[in-house]
């Protein structure tokens, strides 16, 4: 029973001796194999870290266990939030976009507006027509958005709903009320059953960059265009900016999400932020166009370069010190000014920093997942600090990126120990992580299983941290960002070392006070 | 503040709620407002409020889906079965571990249920149909997780639509190695909120585990007189064990709770209980009925938030036993009274008074009111997401004095009450967290108790006192206001 001066929740209540005694009681109905041969258990707990195991898990074709990628309206819903005071309208089920918006919630701490036009059977007959046509315009009149982005779910893209018909009668039926003519109703097909998150970034970024400078007039200026991808780490956003702005160049950050997602506390507005419809409309005429994320972006980028001919045009990945090094000459290569004094002295601390932590992370084995994008740069990082990824696992690995990820790792002296796993999955992982350990794992709040199952600590860097707090507010990129990577990296391993050490009057002789 | 007063503002809330829609809309929407009333007796359902119907296009509803309703609510605490989530690999990954179901067993070995099982259907299976994807799933699962005890196959959208059959699939592959396979047609189209994904889910438990085959779950659990089942408890936080605790302590044999921390065996044995204790309404009511018409266990409902509700709960269920237990139904009811007096003299001054709005999931909109109102607070807005008339029915009974109504209440319709209304506390989802604590306004997650509880139960109760003391009175809402912000003072 709880005591009024010590009142515990779960977590010690249920350790309590009454409540021990319920659960074994509970146990003599569970029936099945736990509650009646812990043997078994035991047994098979065993055998799934064996070799045998892992070929057999290897070797799976149909199910998925434990996935680390989403669907494609995540990425669409992300997409929308980067433009200012845009509404990301899902064409479906509110089902979906209950879920969307309670992943983000709970990664990032802040709410997430988005709204479905709440398809059922009917639609499913009929088509979604008649939902999209009420739903835009009481979206219009309800949130007052200054633009509308509508992606699709696998329900709408199944029974082949046409977005762009539906847009423009929902237009027609409204005769200007709500939706004035012009009013920006941008959209993109995002079916769930093709790619995953990134797969719908690009889909929706491509479409509002390319439906929003329809009939813009040809103009072109000196500005660049920044994409930022499916970023989590708002921090990076803001990284980048100030790389740019120290420059003095001007720039279009396109999707820039970072406010959305970082609202200081008072009164509370729907929407923070993002790029200006304005600038959007404008991006066309930039000189150039540089993606953060290759594979978040490349049917965006195509557009770029082929269509738009911005012909200097670039990927760039400024995650880790090479990679902001590429980031910050093309952006003197473009503003054709030499790299000022304050990045100079910023990178001179990071290389000094670098200098001071290496013995830690040389040598060291790593397991790390996540989108294409982030591990190109993240294993790039670990390669500058002469760490070893010994497992570098994507599930959502698009065409192109296994080949760029061994080359990558070709270049590092424990080449051959070092095993790229594209299109896998983490209970794939755990099975690797049981027959070819580590020392540790980066990655999302799905490692805490990982963690728990085979003792290798969890460095939290990824999508989705629900357990955590605040990392997200971080930054990962510019050279700023690798303090960051490299500080938390570091620091894990020291708290790891402090933890193998404290055994008292055992240990503890390499439990030092200096390091 | 007089209840006529109150009442007026609540009134007005609603009008002025309204005038943002578009007419079609704001005329649906208008029929799912009102303002509840205790003493009305022509009110058929709390406020009058309609329910259960389509979502208005366009707004942000709190809503989800009939998936949602089957694998996150009754499939998936289930524990020694394996639920694939079948279609596209969204819904699996959105609804992952996200409900806090607390169960205790070896996870990935002989209980799953906070991994994610996927057939992660691709273009070509949209195109040729998913049904053999589904059938190498079935056994590649049985390879690599030997104990599992049964699978269940939670249909996404795409299921239904492109006309796959699993229930055929499954029902080859159950004959042909004996195992539970439940196929649940739960498409997250169906219906109009996840309510319709309970009642489907129940069908399915009728169906496959009370007229499946059982055989290998162990021996047969012996009768006794006093064997009750709980149902509809999802062990939220550990909710259905600080219940658990209480019902055992009077003299009753749980031998089965549904379905947080539950296991195929306990579910199967249940028609030979001889009362079902029923939490959830909203989500178990139709297998109570269903038990009680086939094999004539009666169902009585409790609720066990707050120790006004709980006391009147624990007699209630004695009422159907023997004197002997209805005694030792008292000895608890005596045996925890001092706590809760000591729970209440310390909280009750710090919050009494206080006013909440509610927006919550399954029976909480109703049954949290007493606890609330246990430590001297009034609810005095509260809503469900995916209710039924019956619900707001049994509402009525709770509500103190007039209480704004809020059926399927989206985004800006509780951002506007909250504004009109002014509550010392807001209690609801996730989705809806962050919105008013940057308001400044004290929060708590009612959905899984924002990751403490249990809340059931005495023990409960203290753990929920405490948690509304820390959200009333944390020093953090003081913070919001910059010190050059404030007027007037010199």
């Amino acid at each position: 029973m709880q005591e009024v001066d010590n009142i515990m929740n779960g977590q010690k209540l249920f350790q309590r001796p009454e409540y021990q005694d319920v659960l074994k009681k509970k146990k003599e109905f569970e029936g099945g194999y736990g509650a009646v041969n812990p043997e078994k258990v035991k047994e098979i707990a065993e055998w799934t870290k064996t070799w045998d195991y892992r070929e057999k898990n290897l070797a799976r074709e149909a199910i998925t266990v434990n996935p680390a990628k989403a669907c494609q309206p995540l990425g669409a819903v992300m997409v929308a939030l980067g433009f200012e005071e845009t509404m990301p309208y899902v064409h479906g089920s509110h089902g979906c976009v209950a879920y969307f918006r309670s992943y983000f919630t709970r990664h990032f701490k802040e709410p997430t507006p988005c709204v479905s036009d709440s398809m059922t059977e009917d639609a499913a007959v009929f088509g979604g027509l008649v939902n999209m046509k009420d739903g835009l315009k009481n979206c219009a009149a309800v949130y007052k958005p200054k633009m509308i982005a509508v992606s699709t779910t696998c329900m709408a893209e199944v029974i082949g709903d046409d977005l762009y018909a539906f847009a423009t009668a929902a237009k027609e039926e409204d005769g200007g009320e709500y939706l004035p003519e012009d009013y920006p109703i941008t959209y993109a097909h995002t079916p769930s059953f093709t790619g995953s998150h990134i797969t719908g970034y690009d889909n929706m970024m491509h479409g509002i960059m390319s439906q929003l400078t329809e009939g813009v007039e040809e103009k072109k200026n000196d500005k660049i265009n920044i994409i930022p991808g499916f970023e989590t780490y708002i921090g990076s956003i803001r990284s980048i900016k100030s790389i740019v702005e120290s420059f003095g160049a001007e720039y279009t950050m396109l999707g820039d999400h970072s406010d959305q997602w970082d609202m200081p506390a008072g009164d509370y507005k729907m929407f923070a932020g993002g790029t200006t419809i304005e600038d959007a409309k404008d991006c066309k005429n930039s000189k150039a166009t540089i993606s953060l994320q290759k594979y978040a972006t490349v049917k965006t980028m195509k557009m770029v370069t082929k269509r738009w001919k911005q012909k200097e045009s670039a990927n760039l990945n400024p995650i880790g010190l090479k990679g902001t090094d590429e980031f910050v000459m093309k952006i003197a290569e473009l503003t054709g000014k030499e790299v000022p004094e304050k990045l100079k002295t910023e990178r001179g601390r990071l290389v000094d920093a670098m200098q001071d932590s290496y013995p830690y992370m040389h040598g060291k084995k790593f397991a790390i997942w996540g989108d294409p994008d982030f591990l190109i740069g993240a294993v790039s990082f670990l390669l500058e600090m002469g760490a070893e990824p010994t497992h570098v696992l994507c599930h959502n690995a698009p065409r192109g990126w296994e080949e760029e990820m061994r080359a990558l790792l070709d270049t590092s002296p424990a080449a051959a120990d070092l095993n790229v796993w594209a299109g896998k999955d983490l209970w794939h992982m755990r099975s690797l992580l049981f027959t070819e350990p580590v020392d540790f794992m980066i990655g999302n709040s799905y490692g805490k299983e990982l963690m728990r199952d085979t003792g290798v600590p969890l460095i939290y860097i990824g999508f989705p941290i629900f357990d955590r707090h605040h990392l997200h507010r971080y930054s990962i990129s510019g050279y700023d960002g690798a303090l960051n990577l490299l500080t938390w990296i570091t620091n894990k391993v020291l708290d790891q070392l402090d933890e193998d050490t404290k055994g008292i009057a055992s240990t503890d002789y390499f439990f030092d006070l200096i390091r | 503040m007089g209840p006529e007063s109150l009442e007026a503002k609540q009134k007005a809330a609603i009008e002025e709620v309204l005038k943002a829609y578009p007419s079609k809309a704001a005329k649906n929407r208008a029929k799912h407002l009102g303002v509840g009333s205790p003493e009305d007796e022509s009110q058929k359902t709390c406020g009058n409020v309609r329910s259960n119907k389509k979502t208005v296009p366009g707004v942000m509803s709190q809503r989800g889906c009939a998936y949602a309703g089957s694998k996150g609510v009754v499939w998936g605490p289930v524990k020694d079965m394996v639920h694939i989530s079948h279609g596209p690999i969204g819904c699996g990954q959105y609804s992952r571990a996200g409900r806090r179901n607390y169960y205790i067993g070896t996870t990935g070995v002989d209980t799953f249920v906070t991994m994610n099982f996927s057939s992660d259907f691709q273009e070509k299976d949209i195109v040729f149909g998913g049904d053999k994807k589904l059938a190498v799933c079935f056994e590649e699962i049985d390879e690599l997780f030997p104990l599992n005890n049964g699978i269940t196959v939670q249909s996404e959208c795409p299921i239904g639509l492109i006309g796959d059959d699993i229930n055929a699939t499954s029902k080859q592959y159950a004959k042909k190695t004996g195992n539970t396979i439940v196929p649940v047609n739960c498409e997250g189209f169906r219906g109009v909120s996840q309510s319709l994904g309970h009642h489907i889910a129940n069908d399915t438990v009728r169906d496959y585990v009370f007229d499946g085959n059982i055989d290998t779950l162990g021996e047969a659990i012996e009768q006794t007189d006093y064997d009750v089942a709980i149902i509809g408890d999802y062990n939220i936080g550990g909710d259905a064990w600080s219940s658990r605790i209480l019902l055992e302590e009077m003299g009753l044999r749980v031998v089965a709770q549904w379905s947080g921390d539950a296991t195929l065996k306990e579910m199967a044995a249940t028609p030979k209980v001889k009362l079902n204790l029923l939490h959830c309404y909203r989500s178990m009511n139709y297998i109570s009925r269903h038990m009680e018409k086939e094999f004539g266990i009666p169902w009585v409902e409790y609720n066990f938030f707050g120790p006004s509700q709980t006391i009147k709960s624990l007699r209630k269920i004695a009422a159907f036993f023997d004197e002997s237990i209805q005694a030792k139904c008292e000895e608890v009811i005596a045996k925890y009274q001092p706590m809760i007096d000591a729970v209440t003299e310390k909280y009750r001054p710090r919050l009494e008074g206080k006013q909440v709005m509610l927006f919550v999931g399954g029976l909480r909109p109703r049954h949290v009111i007493g606890a609330y109102e246990d430590l001297g607070m009034e609810v005095i807005g509260t809503g469900y997401e995916f209710a039924h008339d019956d619900d707001y029915k049994r509402t009525k009974d709770e509500i103190f004095r007039s209480t704004v109504i809020y059926d399927d209440v989206n985004e800006y319709e509780l951002e506007a009450f909250v504004k009109k209304l002014e509550p010392d506390l807001v209690a609801s989802g996730i989705k809806e967290k962050y919105v008013f604590q940057k308001m400044g306004l004290p929060y708590r997650q009612m959905h899984s108790w924002d990751y403490s509880g249990p809340y059931h139960g005495y023990d409960g109760f203290a753990i929920f006192a405490a948690d509304m003391d820390l959200a009333i009175n944390s020093p953090v809402w003081g913070h919001s206001k910059a010190p050059w912000e404030s007027e007037g003072e010199a």
